[in-house]
């Protein structure tokens, strides 16, 4: 049932977006240069520069193509520009958006250069822009909404507060109908049994084993040494000791739902309720996944104060940590640390970032956004040809 | 619980003083300051049951970091949140500060 308070875009394959972005989308870095042209020619667009699309192959290729098409999928772009140096390629990434029914076009700069690329680009990235003016706010249920969680520079007031405060949400969320994605594969060590016990149902728990098993192979065959870098610096500094206390604080934030799916990274979930995905803890390679597998909103718990943002991902960021949120308070939309002083319960602090979430959802910028924080870091998997 | 039962408990926390520790839950070995910490005795409560208790605390401890409830011998498994964190690096006294320095991962050799 639409609440009549809460609002947001219905995309032409159903799904439900907060944010209205014309996005001009590189395939590969060397496009990067003319998709920021595109931008500054026609102000209102968003160019989303990275840094990798040459010589991949494998499922690292895959995985590329897979996040660059969900991106643009993602129901918070109106419409979407795709430029590539190639044209292959860049059909490959138009085609993949295409099944959103969203208006895509791709354009690519062999042949043409980046000046006769630019104006091309630029006269189809105006008329989009226009047309999304246009787009109108309609009703929608919370529960449409797909929110992404995944704290950062933890230390012992994320597991204490600021993630038991989105687990309340997530429970909520998922009791509603809705569907909320984590992941971190690595840090949940310590608590990996715990996430094994809420799988749905066997297949899940199988998936989810041999996903976790084949990341910490993949770590400790690199063969390197972990100290100062998991936990990190910061995790230390905030009181962290090990990374099992690390992951019992971060698992805090899942709530008490069960695990319906275990998804590969970027995947779309296909189940409603609590998703966990094959993923990178490092918090712009993570959020990115989570834009290109369809989530809409983030929540980013954060000790130490973690500051990352997303382009097209609203981030929501609440801390704990009374030191954070006076010395760091523009990057924080969201201070629990009364739950510390006990001058409130669980249940008030979920109360409020549900406000704070219906807030953001009807337009509100998060500090992120208006900070300008537009962190967008593919995964790489192993290096290119 | 019930709606009056949780309001009287949010009444409650309001009245009480601030803690300097919490604890997740009964049985664990360690509580993390909520503040900074001097050395002397503290307000520690217990996030499952609620149950406060004091504790003497024998170094400064900083916000976010932990203090021993309990003495652990070395090698011993190191609890919070009900569940095993590490092992004790060395013999640890309750009241002293447990950090890096005297606990590391059990799973993770080459980290800490």
């Amino acid at each position: 049932m639409a609440e009549q308070h809460l609002s947001g875009y219905r995309r032409p394959d159903g799904r439900v977006g907060i944010r209205n972005h014309v996005v001009i989308l590189p395939v590969d870095d060397l496009s990067n240069a003319v998709c920021e042209a595109v931008a500054r020619t026609v102000p209102g667009t968003l160019a989303l520069p990275h840094a990798y699309g040459r010589l991949q192959y494998g499922a690292d290729l895959e995985l590329t193509f897979r996040t660059l098409a969900g991106t643009g999928a993602n129901p918070n772009v109106a419409a979407v520009v795709v430029i590539g140096i190639e044209p292959n390629w860049t059909q490959r990434i138009v085609e993949g958006i295409a099944p959103s029914g969203k208006p895509v076009e791709g354009f690519s700069i062999e042949r043409f250069g980046d000046l006769k690329t630019l104006e091309k680009a630029a006269r189809v990235a105006q008329l989009m822009l226009q047309d999304a003016s246009e787009q109108r706010r309609e009703p929608l249920a919370r529960e449409e909404v797909i929110i992404s969680i995944k704290c950062g520079e933890s230390d012992t007031t994320t597991g204490l507060a600021s993630c038991p405060t989105v687990a309340q949400v997530v429970d909520r969320h998922v009791q509603a109908g809705g569907t909320v994605i984590f992941g971190e594969t690595s840090e949940l060590t310590g608590g990996e049994h715990l996430i094994a016990q809420r799988c749905i149902d066997e297949a899940v728990r199988s998936r989810f084993q041999a996903m976790y098993d084949g990341y910490i192979r993949e770590i400790e065959a690199s063969g390197a040494n972990l100290l100062g870098s998991q936990p990190t610096q910061g995790n230390i500094r905030g009181g962290l000791s090990t990374i099992e206390e690390k992951a019992l604080g971060n698992i805090a934030k899942t709530g008490t739902v069960p695990v319906v799916d275990a998804l590969e990274p970027a995947q779309a979930p296909t189940r409603r309720g609590l998703n966990f995905m094959d993923s990178s803890s490092a918090a712009a390679e993570f959020i990115t996944l989570m834009g290109a597998a369809g989530a809409v909103l983030h929540l980013f718990p954060t000790g130490q104060g973690n500051i990352v943002g997303h382009p097209i991902v609203p981030v929501i960021k609440i801390t704990a940590n009374p030191l954070t949120a006076q010395t760091m308070a523009e990057h924080i939309d969201l201070d629990v640390s009364g739950l510390l002083r006990r001058e409130y319960g669980l249940r008030e602090a979920g109360d409020r970032l549900m406000a704070l979430i219906d807030r953001t959802i009807n337009g509100r910028l998060t500090c992120a956004e208006a900070l300008g924080h537009r962190e967008f870091v593919l995964t790489k998997l192993y290096r290119s040809a | 619980m019930s709606q009056a039962d949780s309001q009287a408990l949010e009444e409650r926390r309001g009245a009480s003083a601030a803690p300097g520790f919490l604890i997740h839950n009964e049985g664990d070995h360690v509580a993390v300051a909520v503040q900074d910490v001097q050395p002397g005795r503290h307000l520690a409560v217990y996030m499952d049951s609620e149950r406060e208790i004091t504790i003497s605390v024998l170094e400064a401890i900083p916000l976010g970091h932990k203090v021993a409830l309990s003495d652990l011998d070395e090698g011993q498994a190191v609890i919070e949140y009900g569940l095993p964190i590490g092992l004790a690096r060395r013999p640890i006294q309750a009241g002293q500060h447990v950090h890096t320095h005297n606990i590391r991962s059990a799973r993770w050799q080459n980290s800490i």
